[in-house]
């Protein structure tokens, strides 16, 4: 398949007062046409760094130390000024978790939609058109386009935010938690709204979620994250049918599973700082497999299969 | 519901503040020392007959609670009464002659206090955590501690009496004619086309304005550059950002949202600027309210500082309500 999003060899630090944070280290990830691929891990892991790094929007004190992250071939990190604004919303673009808060309190929806469209060179009259089509495409009524944010729900409010992400139909849509804050029954029909428009326009959507279950449910490809790094990657059958890495064990012992009927099992210990990741494996202090090796040495991502990637120095015995 | 229900109920909730003010003053005047007969006559020494006659006359011998309820009543009809000391001087003709200079005064200082403010405030925001972020902060801290007339008197000094650009104090220079149709000296001049007189007013209210302007101009600073730092650090900016709108929209979209509770601030800030307005008059011989109750208050001239009381707790009220208004029109979230 030929991949619309490429990212390699990503690194992103945060300067603050108190150290540096290794928010985000030598990361790799690609993203076909249409496809979903979620980065799962547990909060402060760097996730939304990750997300943001795909806009170049990573806020200060946070830099990117290098990397590139290509949109079809185009290599967002090199972009500035008035052609990193165009490919923002035109080639990727992004929805956040807070639904009430991403949405600009004091103007009405239907301004902050057509205000995409007109920042980025369609008419006034053409705008407005398509305002209520984006409305439509989301599943919204027209009705609520003189509407203000807090007269919507939760639900009706990332629907906006997503109609206003994808107004441009960008090659790639980073969502950020975009269904924590919301209730059960309405994160399922927002994930629905992501499948259809994913599959309709062939946009690659990024899910960034701690949620292991969602992605299973929804992914084509996961990608597990760990303390600022990717440590097992691939088609989410393969990884869900046969964990590799330590971590992604864990992960999925920590939910329940019906068909098992095992009792979940919490991850023990708590993730690294990140202004002083432990050396060798970041994962070595909660590892129930740890070797000498793993507190000298950091794995590096290896493609183990066709598609697979792990960062683990068990694969090595393996072998 | 309805903005108009919710403007008549406010509107009718000025009535009881105006009383209790009033109430207050008519006590605080009859507790404290000193009498209205006895300040003009500036001696203890006159016969207790002649001084109960004169007291007989001008009414101050009835119950208090008599004079309480007769000037309510009046007040009520729209009548403020005649001064005691000047006999016979109306004191709704008073007010009428000092009303104005004290709007130009106030009005002027608002003027200035909120250009200071928004301006300093908005660059201050802008430019977060740099050394003119730092300065401008400072300004907002101290100007909000600087005593108006200890600051009036520096500013007469240094523009005024050194490097003589501008008059020391009053409202016009008494050589200037000037025909007076509102009472407001600007406006007047303008209405008939007196060139002269429009330069002369102006120069005479900056150092005035100019002193309540920037004293009252720190909180402005300091509010909106912290709701500026929240706004442009807020997720919609950041959604906003992720979305390619320009640098400049997005500015002012944050600008709208932080520029909201600057304006609640205003309203809530107008007693403030009466009572700055009244320091500054003294401190520059403007012949306002602000001159006037401070006179009256010499001689205990009762009804005149009442009256006074009266409008001033009157106009708060009015224009917390317009400003409550204001708020509603500009932000959609409030509703009644
Ligand atoms: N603005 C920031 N300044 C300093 N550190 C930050 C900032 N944002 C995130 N971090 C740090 O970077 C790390 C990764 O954060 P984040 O990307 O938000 O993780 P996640 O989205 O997985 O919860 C965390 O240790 C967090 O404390
Ligand atoms: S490298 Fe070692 S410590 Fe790290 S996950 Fe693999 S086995 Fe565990
Ligand atoms: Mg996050």
């Amino acid at each position: 398949m030929r991949e619309v999003l490429r990212i390699e060899d990503l690194t992103v630090y945060y300067y603050t007062l108190r150290g540096v944070v290794r928010a985000v280290e030598r990361v790799y990830l690609e993203a076909g046409r249409g496809e979903l691929v979620a980065i799962v891990g547990e909060s402060g892991c760097g996730k939304s760094t990750l997300g943001y790094s795909i806009l170049k929007l990573v806020p200060p004190p946070g830099r990117i130390l290098s990397g590139r992250v290509e949109v079809d071939s185009v290599d967002i990190l090199e972009l500035e000024g008035d052609k990193l604004r165009h490919a923002r919303g035109e080639l990727v673009s992004m929805i956040f978790q807070d639904p009430f808060t991403t949405l600009d309190p004091v103007r009405r929806v239907e301004e902050q939609i057509a205000e995409v469209l007109l920042e980025h060179g369609i008419s006034k009259e053409e705008a407005i058109d398509r305002v209520y089509d984006l409305l439509r495409s989301v599943g919204l009524s027209e009705r609520l386009a003189r509407m203000y944010p807090h007269q919507l729900s939760g639900g009706q409010r990332q629907r906006v935010s997503i109609a206003a992400a994808i107004a441009l139909e960008p090659r790639v849509l980073v969502a950020d938690e975009p269904t924590t804050a919301l209730d059960v029954v309405v994160q399922k029909q927002i994930m629905d709204l992501l499948d259809s428009i994913r599959r309709e326009k062939g946009m690659a959507v990024i899910l960034i979620t701690h949620d292991i279950v969602l992605a299973a449910e929804r992914a084509d490809k996961i990608a597990i994250m760990y303390a600022g790094k990717i440590v097992e990657e691939g088609p989410i059958d393969e990884v869900l049918k046969e964990p590799r890495h330590p971590y992604t064990k864990a992960l999925l012992a920590s939910v329940i599973d019906i068909e098992s009927r095992e009792w979940p099992q919490a991850i023990t210990g708590q993730p690294p700082d990140l202004r002083k990741p432990p050396p060798g494996c970041r994962f070595a202090p909660r590892c129930r497999y740890v070797f000498d090796k793993c507190r000298r040495e950091e794995p590096e991502l290896v493609e183990v299969d066709h598609g697979r990637r792990i960062a683990c120095w068990l694969e090595e015995r393996r072998l | 519901m309805g903005l108009l229900r919710y403007i008549a109920l406010r509107a009718s909730l000025i009535i009881p503040s105006v009383l209790i003010l009033y109430t207050i003053a008519f006590i605080v005047l009859r507790v404290l020392p000193g009498n209205p007969v006895l300040a003009v006559l500036g001696t203890k020494n006159i016969p207790e007959e002649q001084l109960q006659a004169i007291m007989e006359e001008l009414g101050l011998n009835k119950p208090l609670y008599v004079q309480y309820f007769e000037y309510l009543w009046n007040v009520l009809q729209g009548d403020f009464g005649t001064s005691l000391i000047i006999r016979g001087r109306s004191i709704s003709a008073d007010l009428a002659d000092r009303l104005p200079a004290t709007v130009e005064l106030a009005v002027a200082g608002m003027f200035v206090s909120l250009l200071l403010g928004i301006t300093t405030g908005l660059v201050a925001g802008l430019k977060k955590d740099t050394k003119i972020d730092i300065s401008l902060r400072v300004y907002g801290a101290i100007t909000y501690t600087i005593f108006i007339p200890w600051f009036g008197l520096i500013l007469q000094l240094l523009f005024a009496l050194w490097l003589g650009l501008l008059p020391v104090s009053g409202r016009i220079d008494p050589g200037t004619a000037l025909e007076e149709v509102t009472g407001f000296y600007l406006l007047d001049s303008l209405i008939t086309r007196n060139k002269e007189a429009f330069i002369d007013a102006l120069s005479h209210l900056v150092l005035p304005a100019l002193t309540l302007g920037i004293v009252l101009s720190g909180p402005y600073t300091r509010l909106l550059r912290n709701n500026l730092v929240v706004a442009l650090e807020s997720n919609y900016v950041m959604a906003y950002r992720a979305r390619g709108v320009r640098n400049y929209r997005i500015t002012w979209h944050a600008f709208r949202n932080a520029i909201i509770p600057v304006v609640t601030y205003a309203g809530l800030q107008f007693a403030l600027l009466l009572g700055g307005a009244v320091l500054t008059e003294t401190t520059f011989d403007w012949p306002g309210i602000g001159t006037y109750l401070v006179e009256k208050i010499q001689y205990r001239d009762y009804p005149a500082i009442q009256a006074v009381v009266v409008v001033f707790a009157f106009a708060v009220g009015v224009v917390s309500l317009i400003v409550d208004i204001i708020y509603a029109l500009i932000d959609p979230r409030v509703r009644y």
